[in-house]
């Protein structure tokens, strides 16, 4: 994985997601975002932006710092407004639900689109509760079924082997890329339609970012990812679709190949081959 | 651009520090002296709790050389004018108003800490706390008369009360450490990172969800020991009790009767007409050895409380 990387990067990146999503390209849409607008306060962090999110591909999010990419993620899962001066206007439909109506709770949508963050942050509690934790809170209480979910999410998010002796030791003993595999894991653990992941690798050593993406990888068969990095060969190396951010406005929206071999903006071209940025 | 700078004011900064170097000699004099008196303060209220520990032993001993430690311990009947020091009693009377005093103070004190911490906006929060605050620099002669010319006649309208009575005391030593309990652990919960919220939420958790799995356990230490030492004020309270719940020593769990708590004792030994060198004078001092061991008894539990239960984040 780590090894192909460099290839990746300058020369066009033809082989991923190639066939492996065209039997799925008609597929349907996890998010359709129209005409979203974001405030912070006065400050407008985001501008109309437009994006239909396909369901179990990865669709990466890049774009230079203060773009408003974190932003627009967060406002998948309405996490953006932990922040108490947002406002915002437009729509985002998940699944053909507006996700910003009364009747669509945000815990409900929480429950469906899971969150893995920049920096690990594990809960102080053992490995096993950590992992039981989102599965607990919605009323799964029987031990042998919270076994099972465990055991289940650990190994999704491929750290069952290395863990599996130690399942009651606190989870801040693990080195940083374990502890973002047990987020990961623990986002697995309620079983969710879409993980979002805001640059889960950004505080990680390069083997530990290798795993993870060789993981995002594999559960996009049963999930949709969405993915923000500001590491544009990640995007590149793990993504089907990608979306170029700038100063609020989503620049372009397409295929990952096409968007690192011929971009049509000229700003995305400027970006991708590191011109600013 | 840095030339032009450098032309209009030429200066250099080796110099100046050169020019500042014989003052720095005295700095260094001055930074040798500082951990020297450093120390000494610390030094010194080390030596005074060990010296405060020493009278109390000292003066407890010769109590005891003259009235037996079992039957102070286990005596039922604290009448020192007459020759009886069975400290029980006393030691009902304090648990009695410390009882009161944290079902009144560790509900009311969480759910404001809460608040504070897990609802409230920073405007509203900015508002709340000091005025909470305001309460712990109350004088507690102040809250004594509260006790006593307020809130007894109010609990005299819904039943039968002694003007003095450990029930309006304890309501009252409960209301004085509410602010202490609500402060500290609002730090507590404050000082739990967001990251850990935002991880619960982003699971669909409800933000009482997150308050009640998530903050209250990882704060659980800091907010032991606010409860803990809040407890420790309410044992060593001493004006409230003296003023509103009485000067009668008994041996009873009734809130509604007047009692006599070990500080209060203290006090009235130490203003009536007590002889020096008697009996009496010294089991002031066996009382207050008595009300140290139980404080400090509870300094060792939140020490280990905190110990076992400690999650780090």
């Amino acid at each position: 994985m780590t090894i192909t990387t460099q290839e990746n990067v300058n020369i066009k990146p033809d082989t991923k997601g190639g066939q492996n999503n065209k039997e799925g390209k008609k597929a349907k849409h996890v998010f359709e975002v129209s005409d979203l607008n974001l405030w912070y306060g006065s400050k407008q962090a985001l501008y109309e932006v437009n994006m239909k999110v396909p369901e179990n591909q990865v669709t990466a999010i890049i774009g230079p710092s203060g773009c408003g990419k974190s932003t627009y993620l967060k406002t998948l899962n309405r996490m953006v407004e932990m922040v108490p001066s947002v406002k915002t206007s437009g729509s985002i439909k998940y699944k053909g639900k507006e996700i910003f109506s009364e009747s669509f709770g945000v815990e409900d949508l929480r429950t469906k689109v899971g969150m893995v963050f920049q920096k690990p942050n594990p809960f102080p509690k053992s490995i096993y509760d950590n992992v039981a934790y989102g599965p607990r809170i919605h009323g799964i209480k029987k031990k042998a079924q919270l076994d099972q979910i465990v055991e289940k999410s650990l190994r999704g998010a491929a750290i069952w082997d290395e863990v599996k002796d130690r399942l009651n030791e606190k989870a801040f003993g693990l080195s940083g890329g374990q502890q973002q595999r047990i987020c990961i894991a623990r986002a697995l653990a309620i079983e969710p339609d879409v993980i979002l992941m805001d640059e889960p690798t950004s505080a990680l050593d390069p083997i530990s970012t290798a795993k993870v993406e060789e993981l995002v990888q594999e559960l996009k068969k049963e999930y949709s990812i969405i993915i923000v990095t500001h590491n544009m060969q990640q995007a590149a190396r793990i993504s089907d679709k990608t979306a170029f951010f700038l100063n609020g406005d989503m620049i372009e929206f397409t295929d990952t190949d096409e968007l690192f071999s011929n971009p049509s903006d000229k700003r995305t071209e400027d970006y991708i081959t590191g011109r600013f940025g | 651009m840095g030339k032009a700078l450098g032309k209009e004011k030429q200066m250099d900064v080796q110099k100046l520090i050169q020019e500042k170097k014989q003052k720095r000699n005295v700095t260094k004099q001055f930074e040798k002296v500082i951990p020297f008196l450093l120390l000494l303060c610390a030094v010194i209220s080390v030596l005074t709790t060990i010296g405060i520990v020493f009278t109390l032993l000292r003066e407890s001993f010769t109590f005891f050389s003259e009235v037996n430690i079992l039957n102070f311990l286990t005596g039922t009947d604290w009448s020192p004018w007459t020759g009886h020091f069975g400290v029980l009693p006393l030691i009902t009377g304090t648990l009695l108003i410390t009882v009161i005093a944290v079902i009144v103070a560790v509900p009311l004190g969480l759910m404001s800490a809460i608040y504070l911490s897990e609802y409230a906006s920073d405007r509203v929060r900015k508002i709340i706390k000091p005025t909470l605050e305001v309460l712990a620099g109350i004088p507690t002669v102040v809250y004594g008369f509260f006790a006593l010319t307020f809130m007894t006649p109010l609990f005299q309208n819904f039943m039968e009360l002694s003007i003095f009575n450990a029930l309006s005391a304890g309501v009252v030593v409960g209301i004085m450490i509410i602010p202490m309990i609500a402060s500290l652990s609002e730090d507590a919960m404050s000082s739990v990172p967001n990251s850990l919220r935002e991880g619960a939420l982003a699971m669909g958790a409800t933000r009482f969800e997150v308050t009640m799995k998530v903050v209250l356990p990882a704060a659980f230490s800091g907010i032991v020991a606010s409860i803990v030492l809040a407890i420790s004020r309410a044992i060593g309270e001493t004006m409230i009790v003296t003023i509103a719940a009485g000067a009668s020593p008994a041996l009873t769990f009734d809130p509604t009767r007047s009692i006599q708590t070990l500080t209060a004792f203290i006090v009235q030994g130490a203003t009536g007409d007590t002889t020096f060198g008697s009996t009496i004078y010294y089991s002031i001092y066996a009382v207050g050895m008595t009300l140290f061991v139980f404080t400090l008894l509870m300094n060792l539990l939140s020490q280990w409380i905190s110990r076992r239960f400690r999650e780090e984040y």
